[in-house]
């Protein structure tokens, strides 16, 4: 399984997420913002980061990066697509997911470790996990606050689409404690934590930030021996 | 005396195979189209700029000189040099590379001493002098290390002060030839509870963390320390640390004649004009609010895109020289890159891309602008060079080229034109390595024999339990020990994955290599409190402690980084300060057998006539062979046989004075600080690193600022994990043990079974231990016969002190647990437990 990690001008995670493919088992695809070309990945990881410098509004621009257009086309085929931190702001702004990331309310940078219950487990991205499994993963993030309004907040949680909440604690004072999301087809997942720096006992407050490397495989996997594309079990 | 014509000719045309002018096209999405030069419309002289030819006509004009910071006798020199007066932009180039900032004149004749005490080492691959010192630390691998000051413009300008300090260690990490992987910050302010810090404290972390969260590097430690003599020139300093393939060491030196210069990066703007020469090298007045346009702004995006585009030139092998533009800018960069080679350089100044099209030569040579390099390419090599930076979307100008030494061997001469007119002819080693040298005049301090006989070993202690107890609340509550999280977690800890231990652990720890498990650890500590009392001391004590602060997480202490804070070298008393402080330094340093690679000195922090205590700062670098060994400082939790064994390293004095606890209970500072062991230090180091390859220790902590009260506190509250102690029977009371501040000690947790062990190899490095206690169950820290507090009170008392002097938001929650796994360490199997002590 081929798993692209795209680089932007000022992506910074680009390398941590190319290694929590590797250890998960996956091969590592270095994608460039200025080629559309997906060079035929199973999956794709936007990484955390700062890409273009944050100007406009964190992701405003990347959306209008080359790769980003096959991107957007390829979800909404299927394929599977990560967007951790930054990359889950790249894909509120391309609209794969709804909402937006607004300026942590304490107006801070946080960076701690952070407890988030898992919810949604049919997805692309997070169906090795058990629903309401409790998980440590670091947090790190000045625009992480998630906001939407309430339609769009009481139908995320009325189709199971909120992948996982903080608990013991909100960082930023994201709205109903949200952590991430899933398109309705749950192949697209945006997260704000990161899941790529809790893959290593050296490194990482756990191992939990595995499971979402290890679940795109198996989506995969599945997905060939049943002629799908992508997505996990349907609803 | 060679003399250029008014207008330039020959030289002054564009040599072939350079573009005239034209930056690298880059992406449409990041390259706002700039000024250049050329384009000014108005020509703001009247009969333009001041040329060499009109100097040469003119030898009597006045000129400002002394508003630059030139003396007198400097100034003449300069006349002596050029034989004619200076043209203005040679005038301001001269005031800025004669500062004390770039030329060290004050510092020189003390410094010297590190490079003839250096030990002998065979690690080294560059030294002081070059951008950074750089380490071999195995066949293949490198890394390079710098520790520097920016707090006269963190104090005028906290947020853009400290995010340009950052941003200035990382460009010298990165000229030589290293990818950045990690930065630090000990940073200190005034009183903790005085309106001007909550000014100055939460902008100078806001501007750490933005320019370093957002160029992705982690934040891996510092310090941050509070006293009432930083509240006039709060100390901001930098580190950071790159790692290189040895193979891929860059140089400085501008060679070749015929080959290419090129300015890569930001455009430059009139943004930090004067910045090294009046704000760094003066001390500050009522006025220095108006200095805030001499402080820069940074732009980390530009940096990240100038750090990748670098190491992709490097690795192409384009790149035959480079240097980064920091403090004095262009002018800097020019003159050292030149006089580096002993080569001449012609630049056209009408060809640096601009923010402000009115710009003048002047300001262009002086502006220090942030996030620009200067490169040295080949002309073959050009082209390929613009497409690397056309790929990242940075600029990329030819500005000039490189020009022959003299036929008889003579150094070439630097010659800069701006439209034709020949603004600047000079040589570059006059500017860059024959700037003043001062043997200033040193006196100490008047004050210090009364100062030192105030001993704290004299005042009142508490003696009953009670009193021990309610003194361990108020010290771990006291600024300078309480909890830093308010600070540290608005910095990236985890960004480029190879963080293995950061803040608050006693250093920071860096995986460099996935496969073998090579890493490094460092740490960065000073003391001004013991340096007042006593600098050569004080100087030896902060290299000692950062020294075991390396030692302790198992790693072998190997290279040293210095930045030297004290006030103005003008007075005899401090400079009297500094002398001692780099003996001291420089003594210690040959006894450790630890080189200083490189540093920084940053004088004048004194307002009016008060300076701040001497804070010499020391960075430790030390090696692992395999990082996974390293050893956390957390007890970690009671295995089901029973907590782990706690020992007591080293000799415990009653040795209180410019301690903590004579600061925090009495607010007093006065008698000699603790006595300093270099050979103990070293005994301790190589048990650490023996029991570390062995596995015999679960967990070490450094005792330092609090005694070994603050080790507990911290030891026991990092995984929740209590602990019983006792003192033995003896002279030394449970208070000095407590809080005594004595050097060359740590506790360290040992799993039963090992213990047998742990105490053999002690013996055999002669290292004194005292068996103290056990880790716990219970969720408390007991002290036999004295006190027992419960973790959650000290974590209330602990954790609470920064959110109420600085805000910020309510704590939701404890620090995950889980926090805890990361720090398990893997130990080899006890023997058959057996444990000594219970």
């Amino acid at each position: 399984m081929r798993i692209g990690v795209v680089t932007f001008p000022g992506s910074l995670d680009d390398g941590d997420a190319a290694r929590a493919a590797r250890i998960a088992g996956a091969e590592a695809v270095r994608l460039w913002h200025g080629d559309p070309d997906l060079h035929g990945v199973d999956a794709v990881v936007l990484p955390g980061g700062f890409s273009y410098g944050d100007y406009l509004r964190c992701g405003a621009i990347a959306r209008f990066a080359p790769v980003m257009e096959s991107i957007i086309d390829a979800a909404r085929g299927g394929l599977p697509v990560l967007g951790i931190c930054n990359g889950f702001q790249v894909l509120c702004e391309a609209h794969l997911l709804p909402g937006a990331l607004t300026r942590n309310q304490h107006l801070h940078f946080r960076n701690r470790d952070q407890w988030l219950k898992v919810e949604a487990t049919n997805t692309a991205w997070t169906n090795r996990f058990t629903p309401g499994q409790e998980i440590l993963i670091p947090v790190k993030n000045g625009e992480g606050c998630f906001v939407a309004d309430q339609r769009t907040l009481d139908s995320l949680e009325a189709e199971g689409r909120v992948i996982a909440r903080y608990i013991r604690g909100n960082p930023n004072g994201s709205q109903r404690d949200i952590a991430g999301i899933t398109n309705e087809a749950g192949n697209v997942v945006g997260i704000m934590p990161h899941p790529e720096h809790a893959v290593e006992a050296l490194t990482g407050p756990s191992l939990d930030g595995l499971g979402f490397f290890t679940s795109v495989l198996r989506a995969l996997a599945g997905a060939t021996a049943d002629g799908q594309l992508a997505g996990g079990q349907q609803r | 005396m060679t003399t250029q014509p008014e207008t330039a000719t020959g030289g002054a045309e564009a040599p072939r195979g350079v573009p005239n002018q034209q930056p690298a096209a880059a992406a449409p999405t990041n390259k706002p189209s700039g000024f250049a030069a050329t384009d000014v419309l108005v020509d703001e002289f009247a009969d333009g700029p001041d040329t060499v030819g009109k100097a040469q006509a003119s030898p009597d004009e006045l000129q400002p000189f002394g508003e630059l910071g030139l003396k007198d006798d400097e100034y003449e020199r300069i006349r002596q040099i050029l034989g004619r007066r200076p043209t203005a932009s040679e005038l301001a180039m001269y005031s800025i590379m004669w500062s004390e900032h770039c030329s060290y004149k004050s510092s020189k004749v003390h410094l010297r001493q590190f490079g003839e005490k250096t030990p002998a080492n065979t690690r080294m691959l560059a030294g002081i002098g070059e951008n950074a010192g750089v380490v071999q630390i195995s066949d293949k691998i490198a890394v390079t290390f710098k520790v520097e000051s920016h707090n006269h413009p963190s104090y005028v300008e906290p947020y853009q002060g400290a995010a340009t300090g950052v941003g200035g260690i990382v460009r010298d990490i990165l000229a030589m030839g290293a990818r950045p992987i990690a930065v630090m910050d000990p940073l200190r302010f005034g009183a903790a509870d005085h309106p001007d810090t909550a000014r100055v404290l939460p902008g100078v972390v806001a501007g750490i963390g933005g320019y370093g969260n957002c160029l992705g590097l982690p934040n891996i430690g510092g310090e941050i320390v509070f006293d009432p003599c930083y509240q006039g020139n709060p100390l901001v300093n930098a580190l950071s640390i790159g790692v290189l393939p040895v193979e891929r060491l860059q140089k400085k030196e501008a060679t070749g004649t015929g080959n290419i210069v090129v300015l890569l990066g930001a455009r430059t703007g009139r943004d930090g004009i004067g910045g090294v020469s009046v704000l760094a090298s003066a001390t500050f007045d009522e006025e220095a609010e108006q200095r805030r346009p001499s402080v820069q702004v940074g732009d980390p995006f530009m940096e990240k895109l100038l750090i990748e585009s670098c190491l992709e030139l490097y690795d192409a092998g384009l790149v035959s020289g480079i240097q980064d533009l920091g403090g004095a800018g262009l002018t800097c960069a020019l003159t050292e890159t030149a006089a580096a080679a002993g080569t001449g350089m012609r630049v056209w100044l009408e060809r640096v891309p601009l923010r402000e099209a009115s710009m003048s030569p002047t300001e262009i040579l002086a502006s220090e602008s942030q996030e620009r390099m200067l490169l040295i390419v080949t002309p073959e090599n050009l082209d390929k060079v613009l497409a690397v930076a056309e790929k990242w979307g940075v600029w990329a100008t030819a500005i000039g080229e490189v020009t022959a030494a003299g036929a008889d061997g003579t150094p070439g001469r630097l010659v800069i034109s701006w439209n034709d007119h020949v603004v600047v002819d000079v040589p570059p080693g006059s500017l860059a390595d024959d700037g003043p040298v001062y043997a200033r005049p040193l006196r100490e301090p008047g004050d210090l024999i009364l100062l030192q006989a105030d001993r704290a070993e004299t005042l009142p202690r508490p003696s009953t339990g009670d009193e021990l107890r309610e003194t361990v609340l108020k010290m771990i509550a006291s600024p300078n020990l309480c909890d830093k999280t308010w600070v540290t977690e608005q910095y990236d800890r985890y960004v480029l994955g190879n963080t293995v231990l950061a803040q608050p652990e006693d250093s920071g720890v860096l995986r460099i290599d996935e496969e073998t498990g090579l890493g490094v650890a460092l740490s960065v500590d000073g003391n001004g409190r013991f340096a007042r009392l006593d600098p050569y001391e004080g100087a030896r004590l902060a290299l000692a402690e950062a020294y075991r602060n390396v030692a302790v997480t198992g790693a072998e202490p190997v290279a040293v980084t210095d930045c030297l804070n004290f006030g103005s070298p003008e007075d005899p008393a401090v400079m009297w300060q500094f002398a001692e402080a780099v003996r001291g330094l420089a003594d210690g340093c040959q006894q450790l057998g630890t080189p200083v690679t490189g540093g920084n000195v940053s004088f004048y922090n004194q307002t009016g006539a008060a300076a701040i205590h001497p804070t010499p700062v020391v960075g430790v670098l030390g090696i692992f062979d395999d990082v996974t060994r390293r050893i956390p400082m957390g007890f970690p939790p009671p295995a089901k046989s029973g907590g782990d064994l706690l020992f007591l390293l080293g000799e415990t004095r009653n040795e209180l004075s410019g301690s903590e606890w004579a600061w925090v209970t009495h607010g007093h500072l006065g008698g000699k600080p603790p006595k300093v062991d270099l050979a103990a230090e070293q005994a301790l180091g190589v048990l650490m690193g023996r029991a570390s390859k062995a596995g015999l220790v679960s967990a070490a902590h450094d005792l330092s600022d609090g005694g070994l009260a603050q080790v507990l506190v911290e030891s026991c509250l990092r995984r929740d994990v209590g602990a019983k102690v006792t003192f033995p029977e003896g002279e030394t009371t449970p208070f000095v043990h407590l809080f005594s501040e004595s050097a060359g000690r740590a506790v360290v947790a040992v799993p039963r079974g090992h213990d047998k062990a742990f105490l053999a190899l002690a013996a055999e490095c002669g290292v004194p231990v005292t068996a103290i206690g056990v880790t716990t169950e219970e969720q408390s820290l007991q002290v036999q016969d004295q006190f027992t507090i419960s973790l959650a009170e000290l974590r209330e008392a602990w954790s609470g002190t920064l959110r109420k002097l600085f805000g910020g938001p309510a704590e939701v929650a404890a620090p995950a647990q889980g926090e805890v796994r990361s720090v398990t360490l893997e130990l080899t199997d006890p023997q058959a437990p057996g444990g000594s002590l219970s």
